[in-house]
């Protein structure tokens, strides 16, 4: 009975704690979670700890350009019906934090991990996943990011011949692209609001038809695969047919996407929707997201979008005019550093709503609101633009660094 | 401009919108009405004719395969060449600007031929791309504010004889060709490597562009007070270090 019934080598124990006594150094110092550092540090000191800490769990990698956080979170709250779970439930999503986070918990039989979209095909490598849930692929970031279609490819290149089930959302053509170079995938009709980064075919370069909700290349014929689960308004339908409904405390069609695609990963491991979605209605705020908080005796809801994909869900799900709206955008190393995209996001769906701008680059937003002919007010910060708002409970939509800067002041 | 109606034309928005640059139709549209003057917007997708009856074309940067894809589809099409002899304006960005030339490097690596309407070459540059806040003088003659922009590209773009820079830049490379030239005209096309986008960072690029379809010389004033501010703020951010 030697080291066979431990799947930790020595000198990976040994990685696992230094990256813990760093961790606990980092918080200390004030530095955040501290969980990326010590994930950092154990992978310098074995580099195939990922591999070994993910080697006896079943696991899911979750990735996409939006919603990869609260899909996580929704994924482990179901999967916890039929074991523990370990999950990077903080959104750090490189492999550093991912080690950070599976090192934290010894006795769980299920990893779920968020994965950013460039880090999946090395991921998926290393932890040899079971399953794969793939959302969405959009714009995002492009003065640092890989271009979109480049993101689709490499995925496509990793994840062909995994052993993974692969749920991904035949809806989005890109992720159709990137999936279908895979053996075993399960297609959720998620649907999509955003479309302006697939008008062009990803695997031949036609022209992208796309009557209703339906796509195909007029060119090629890569189309729109049959879905066998799909979302239905407020419901699930799974592959027989039946129609299960959602109760969620996470508002919009694109949580509601969420919850179908993470009903499909449980299924997978053996989880009927039913319960699955049942244990859904616990997710409440995700770090912080969607959270609603009070503000100088005002309700304030935070709301996080990060790019033209996400504010256009984001808008669907604000509540209607004239409740007002602070809007707040940076262009910080971690947001992107250029700003152009605000321009790819249609403002006069916010046409009705009192709106206040604010945040590092309120003048960007100030011309850009000026040019689709909206009514607003620059403001300093949060103070002055809650003080600024009309009564109501004000919808808060904020880019990432923003986001954080706005829990940071309301003290989330 | 016939008819009344000033017609501003948005080439392959599914190929060349994926930086922004749809803003400069906006901003366009936005400061044409502002003149009372009625604007018909037309999307034309890489499927569809390019109609050769337009007042103002406006091209956007785009990634390296859908560029490939525009100026093959462009270069088939003709309606471009069309419109430029019928007095039309085009401005170009970056991707958009580069197939505007006589060619690029396509995402194959091999020369593509552009369109010959600028006349400029664009290479790949060796060193690493280019990307941050310029601050750029736009040639006298046009007699136009500093040019400010964001640049986001790997090109390097080499002017000849009959292209015109369209500024010099003070921070940022411009065209990448060491001499300090960004962007390039030649009588009514224009073609630069500049986000932002860039007409709503300088909105009087654009009111130089409706000036030229309406041929006059001045245009009712606007107010411009957020435009100013949002100048003023990001060309004292190009001048800090980084």
């Amino acid at each position: 009975m030697s080291g066979n019934s431990d799947p930790l080598t020595p000198r990976a124990k040994l990685a696992v704690t230094a990256g813990k006594a760093v961790a606990a150094a980092s918080r200390a110092a004030g530095r955040g979670s501290g969980s990326v550092i010590g994930g950092r540090v154990a992978l310098k000191l074995d580099p195939d700890l990922l591999a070994r800490l993910a080697q006896n769990l079943d696991v899911t990698l979750v990735s996409a350009t939006n919603g990869k956080t609260t899909t996580t979170r929704l994924i482990a709250e179901a999967l916890g019906a039929a074991g523990p779970v370990v999950s990077n439930a903080l959104g750090a999503n490189m492999p550093a934090g991912i080690t950070s986070a599976l090192a934290g918990s010894s006795d769980a039989r299920y990893g779920v991990i968020e994965v950013d979209e460039k880090y999946l095909a090395g991921v998926a490598r290393d932890t040899d996943p079971k399953c794969i849930a793939l959302l969405n692929l959009s714009r995002d970031q492009l003065d640092r990011a890989a271009e979109t279609r480049m993101l689709a490819e490499n995925w496509r290149e990793g994840l062909a011949g995994s052993k993974a089930v692969i749920v991904a959302n035949a809806d989005d053509p890109l992720v159709v692209w990137a999936a279908s170079s895979s053996p075993n995938v399960i297609w959720v009709a998620a649907g999509q609001m955003w479309k302006d980064d697939a008008w062009s075919c990803p695997s031949c370069g036609g022209v992208m038809q796309r009557p209703g909700d339906d796509w195909f290349c007029g060119e090629c014929g890569f189309r729109r695969p049959t879905p066998s689960w799909a979302l239905s308004g407020d419901h699930v339908l799974d592959p027989h047919g039946s129609a299960w409904p959602i109760h969620l405390q996470l508002p919009g069609r694109a949580n509601k996407a969420n919850a179908a695609s993470s009903a499909a990963v449980a299924a997978v491991f053996g989880v009927p929707p039913q319960v699955a979605l049942e244990r859904m209605w616990r997710v409440q705020a995700v770090a912080g997201r969607y959270d609603i908080v009070q503000f100088q005796q005002r309700d304030l809801r935070l709301l996080l979008a990060k790019n033209p994909a996400g504010w256009l869900e984001t808008f669907s799900l604000i509540d209607p005019p004239p409740t007002p709206v602070i809007l707040s955008v940076n262009a910080r190393s971690a947001d992107g550093t250029d700003t152009s995209w605000l321009w790819d996001v249609d403002y006069t769906r916010l046409s009705g709503h009192p709106i206040c701008v604010i945040g590092d680059r309120k003048l960007d937003l100030a011309v850009r609101l000026e040019v689709a002919n909206q009514n607003f007010q620059v403001c300093e910060n949060l103070d002055q633009a809650v003080q600024m708002s009309p009564p109501g409970r004000i919808e808060v939509i904020a880019n990432y660094t923003a986001f954080q800067d706005l829990r940071r002041r309301v003290g989330n | 401009m016939s008819d009344n109606q000033l017609r501003v034309v948005w080439i392959y928005p599914d190929l060349l919108s994926t930086y922004g640059d749809q803003g400069n139709v906006l901003v366009v549209e936005r400061r044409a009405r502002q003149r009372r003057l009625d604007v018909a917007r037309l999307d034309v997708r890489s499927d569809q004719p390019i109609p050769t009856s337009g007042d103002i074309y406006l091209i956007g940067g785009g990634e390296d395969r859908p560029q490939r894809l525009a100026a093959e589809r462009l270069r088939r099409d003709g309606g471009l060449h069309r419109a430029v002899e019928n007095g039309a304006i085009v401005f170009s960005v970056c991707a958009g600007y580069q197939i505007l030339g006589h060619e690029f490097i396509n995402d194959l690596g091999q020369r593509e031929p552009g369109l010959g309407l600028l006349d400029v070459v664009s290479v790949r540059g060796e060193g690493a791309r280019c990307v941050g806040d310029v601050l750029a003088d736009i040639d006298p003659r046009l007699g136009l504010p500093p040019l400010t922009g964001f640049e986001n590209h790997q090109g390097v773009t080499h002017l000849g004889p009959t292209a015109r820079p369209l500024a010099q830049v003070k921070l940022g490379n411009g065209n990448g060709t060491g001499d300090g030239t960004e962007g390039a005209y030649n009588d009514t096309v224009f073609g630069t490597y500049m986000h932002g986008p860039v007409l709503a960072r300088n909105p009087l690029i654009a009111d130089l562009l409706l000036k030229l379809a309406l041929d006059v010389n001045a245009l009712p004033p606007t107010d411009d007070h957020w435009y100013e501010a949002l100048r003023n703020e990001r060309i004292t951010a190009a001048q800090q270090p980084a």
